[in-house]
């Protein structure tokens, strides 16, 4: 990767992002030619560039192998319905097994994956026109009544569907042509592709009701599927994608335990694991064989001060609370520095959205003191409802309560454990953490937790301005303008909002060195959990 | 003396039916208290009121809990253990796929923990005060107290991450030879041995040392009996209950109660599948469990007394 930094000022970060995403998954020269040109690029500077990048990855894929990986979850809850899927073990086997209809890019872009193109006139009305010939695992071809049942099948409560409030947008899914669907929204959308290509919206052969088969599309095929045990996935001889996937075979278990994991990929028995703690990093990067994976800004820890009661309903100890953030020093020593110093607001610097001109609230415990006297909230302690459920909560309310102290201001921080704390604890108090994962759009992040009536807006915070915003930039086409709505948007829960961000958090996977092909996509570890038709083994 | 057993085998059977009852309705209630339930916990953040209504009337959790309760009994008393609202699978199933790793981990251990533990105990009560008694005793002691978390990550991090002779974990692939077997029940085997040696062994050396005071035990000792034939034949057969009732104490743990250990190795057994079941909500998976383990502990005690009974030459002979 050294040789990235020399890419940026000829192409810019995000394009050299892009290519060096895609040299990583496997791309030739002339994918990477056809990239920059079709980035309206001279061909022949696109020429000595797309040399360049080959130089830099001038290892080719090698076919063939087996790998065992280890994921941080499983259970008799384990699933391959896509609808159902909740964790990274259930996304990462998603991705084995079955397509969407895009897929997303190192950028969060959505690219043709079972869709060949997709294309809008008013960001309403979508046509996606279907590759040909692609099959599933029983031999079946793949039709848009598949689709049509992928696709709606969500918006029946009986699915049961986690991802329900996003296809409640989708009106219609209908059969436009031999190879085409055509989606009608209820309100325009630009992001339709890229919500698309997350793994709750991969296709299914319609009218499946069981779907412990895994019949999809994906790179492999099932062999053998347990809940709470482990699966193992074989390739898939007739993939659509040529020279796809490289692996034979890939056995998936849950771990829960941590050190678990990582012993037993430095005992050499696993290949790849998920979710390396901090401070299990050195022990993993000390052995010759073995290296970790980071991927940054995968979520947020959030300060939730619900702005509908006391004392979040008082602007002032909203702002006091911001203040006592000592951002630097909670990401050293709670992250050991896997992460990024966050500014309050919710999209990363991933995103293309980022908006960067904000200023960085900086911990001032004077200014803090200013506000909460301001506020004047009298002695009374302030609960501060923190758990393990919420990543790393616990030890930032116990920094908060440190500095707030400092400044005569009485948190009492109460600890739950992590057991049911979404559904008894999350939301249900005055001041509280809650815990965003990446989302693959800035327009879902801020439209599951901030705009006013989402069942998620954790701080009840309400802003007629900002909700108009909110639609206005998803409809939008024209990416300046729509960067400036976001921009503002992000200004607004920045300086109004009842939430404090105080870092984004990496995910860090550790694997053997000889595995390769990993890079990041930034919505989570794992490729975004999508590593299985990606990584390779070297000989 | 078949009728003394055969009493108490029908005693005991009527008991263990009304305990199993006991406790599938305490388990029921608990569970039920528990925050959050299974439709709850799937959804997890994602939860929307509705989604959760349909999600409910699939896995049966709209009806009033005493309804599900019975029709749950009604399903057990047809040998039918209902299905898990969250795997969509039979319970029956589930519990198939993992108990028998969960008995062979247990019959293994046994195996070698068993004997180790009254080999101990005896020799300790034989030479009691000794150099070796003493030894043995702290040994043992230190041993349990030590918590078995510790024991098998140090394990693994010296025999597997730094040697490089065991497999740090017991269960990826199939296993095809006995070496195999063995290699990757070494560990797991030498964390449960140490948690459960000590208190067998300890039982056995106090019941057999309370025999071995006994006037009879004098009085063989004045008819010339050699010291071995004086513990073994003698004092041991009427040590038999005590001794069996530790056993079966500590097996009935192994069934049930080993959770770290298939943690930390891995290994697919009946007790992650339980605590599975509870952090899911999934009540039928915990029940079906819960009574596995109460049946399986009322066996393990029920069978130590009748070993008691047996070996027991007064009650043998009468």
């Amino acid at each position: 990767m050294t040789d990235r930094t020399s890419f940026d000022p000829l192409v810019g970060p995000e394009e050299s992002r892009r290519l060096f995403g895609a040299l990583q998954r496997g791309a030739t020269r002339r994918d990477i030619l056809a990239m920059l040109t079709a980035g309206g690029m001279q061909a022949a500077l696109a020429g000595s560039l797309a040399t360049l990048a080959g130089t830099a990855q001038a290892q080719t894929p090698r076919k063939g192998g087996r790998i065992t990986v280890a994921t941080n979850a499983s259970g008799v809850n384990d699933t391959l319905d896509p609808a159902r899927q909740s964790n990274q073990t259930d996304y990462c086997r998603g991705f084995m097994f079955y397509n969407g209809l895009t897929s997303l890019d190192g950028s969060l872009t959505a690219k043709p994956s079972l869709a060949e193109e997709f294309t809008t006139q008013d960001a309403r009305t979508w046509v996606f026109k279907l590759r040909k010939g692609v099959q599933f695992h029983d031999g079946k071809p793949l039709t848009p009544a598949d689709v049509v049942f992928s696709i709606m099948r969500h918006k029946e409560a009986a699915t049961a569907s986690r991802a329900k409030v996003l296809a409640d947008q989708i009106e219609s899914v209908t059969v436009s042509g031999p190879d085409e669907v055509t989606f009608r929204l209820a309100s325009p959308n630009a992001d339709l592709p890229v919500i698309l290509g997350t793994y709750h919206f991969h296709i299914v052969k319609a009218g499946t009701t069981d779907f412990n088969a895994g019949i999809g599309t994906g790179p492999y095929k099932v062999k053998e599927f347990k809940p709470g045990v482990r699966s193992v996935a074989v390739r898939n001889e007739n993939y659509w994608k040529p020279n796809r996937p490289y692996l034979d075979e890939i056995e998936l278990v849950g771990i829960t335990d941590e050190s678990a994991r990582v012993n037993a990929l430095l005992a050499g028995q696993l290949d790849l694991v998920q979710a390396v703690s901090p401070r299990s990093v050195d022990r993993v990067t000390a052995s010759a064989q073995h290296a970790v994976f980071e991927t940054k800004s995968v979520s947020y820890t959030n300060l939730i001060m619900r702005r509908d009661s006391s004392p979040g309903n008082n602007p002032d100890f909203v702002l006091a609370m911001k203040h006592l953030f000592n951002r630097e020093q909670l990401l050293k020593s709670i992250q050991l520095g896997r992460g990024v110093v966050a500014n309050d607001q919710p999209i990363a610097t991933s995103n293309r959205f980022y908006f960067k001109g904000l200023p960085q609230r900086a911990y001032d415990p004077e200014k803090a003191k200013w506000h909460i006297q301001k506020a004047n909230l009298g002695g009374t302690p302030i609960p501060v409802v923190a758990s393990p459920a919420a990543t790393n909560s616990v030890e930032m309310a116990l920094v908060m309560q440190h500095a707030a102290k400092q400044i005569g201001l009485n948190l009492d921080v109460k600890r739950m454990p992590a057991d049911g704390y979404w559904s008894t604890h999350w939301m249900k108090h005055p001041v509280g953490f809650g815990n965003v994962n990446a989302r693959p759009s800035a327009d879902l992040a801020l439209t599951l937790f901030f705009k006013s009536d989402a069942p998620w807006n954790e701080a009840a915070w309400k802003n007629e301005k900002f909700d108009q915003l909110l639609v206005a930039a998803r409809a939008e086409i024209d990416q300046a303008k729509r960067a400036q709505m976001y921009a503002d948007m992000q200004v607004m829960v920045h300086s109004e909002g009842g939430i404090g961000v105080p870092m984004f958090i990496s995910s860090i996977d550790g694997h053997k060195s000889k595995l390769k092909g990993l890079a990041p996509v930034p919505i989570s570890g794992m490729m975004g959990s999508s590593f299985a038709e990606h990584v390779w083994l070297d000989a | 003396m078949n009728a003394l057993l055969l009493k108490l085998l029908v005693q005991r059977i009527g008991l263990a039916c009304l305990s199993l009852l006991a406790v599938s309705v305490v388990v029921f209630a608990v569970t039920g208290v528990l925050p959050g339930d299974a439709a709850q916990e799937q959804m997890g953040q994602e939860a929307t009121p509705e989604a959760l209504a349909a999600l409910r009337a699939q896995m049966g959790l709209d009806l009033p809990a005493h309804e599900r309760y019975l029709h749950w009994l009604g399903g057990l008393v047809r040998g039918d253990l209902g299905k898990s609202s969250v795997a969509q699978l039979p319970v029956s199933e589930l519990i198939a796929s993992r108990l028998p790793n969960s008995l062979l981990l247990a019959a293994v251990t046994a195996l070698f923990a068993v004997p180790i533990a009254l080999t101990l105990g005896i020799s300790s009560a034989v030479w009691r005060g000794s150099w070796f008694d003493r030894a043995a005793s702290t040994a043992a002691v230190t041993v349990v107290s030590v918590p078995e978390f510790l024991v098998a990550t140090l394990a693994v991090l010296v025999f597997a991450v730094q040697l490089r002779w065991l497999p740090a974990l017991s269960y990826l692939s199939n296993i095809e030879s006995l070496g195999q077997l063995l290699r990757a029940f070494a560990m797991p085997v030498l964390t449960l041995t140490c948690v459960i040696v000590a208190q067998m062994m300890r039982m056995t050396r106090a019941a057999v040392i309370d025999q071995l005071e006994a006037p009879y035990i004098e009085m063989v000792q004045l008819k010339g009996a050699s010291p071995l034939r004086t513990v073994l034949a003698h004092a041991l057969p009427n040590a038999v209950g005590p001794i069996a009732n530790a056993v079966a104490l500590s097996l009935s743990y192994l069934l049930g109660g080993v959770i770290i250990v298939e943690t930390i190795f891995n290994y697919p057994g009946i007790a992650k599948l339980m605590v599975d079941g509870v952090t899911q909500r999934d009540i039928p998976l915990v029940q079906a469990c819960a009574m596995l383990f109460c049946a399986g502990y009322l066996i393990l005690v029920t069978a130590a007394d009748l070993c008691g009974i047996v070996a027991n030459p007064r009650l043998r002979h009468r």
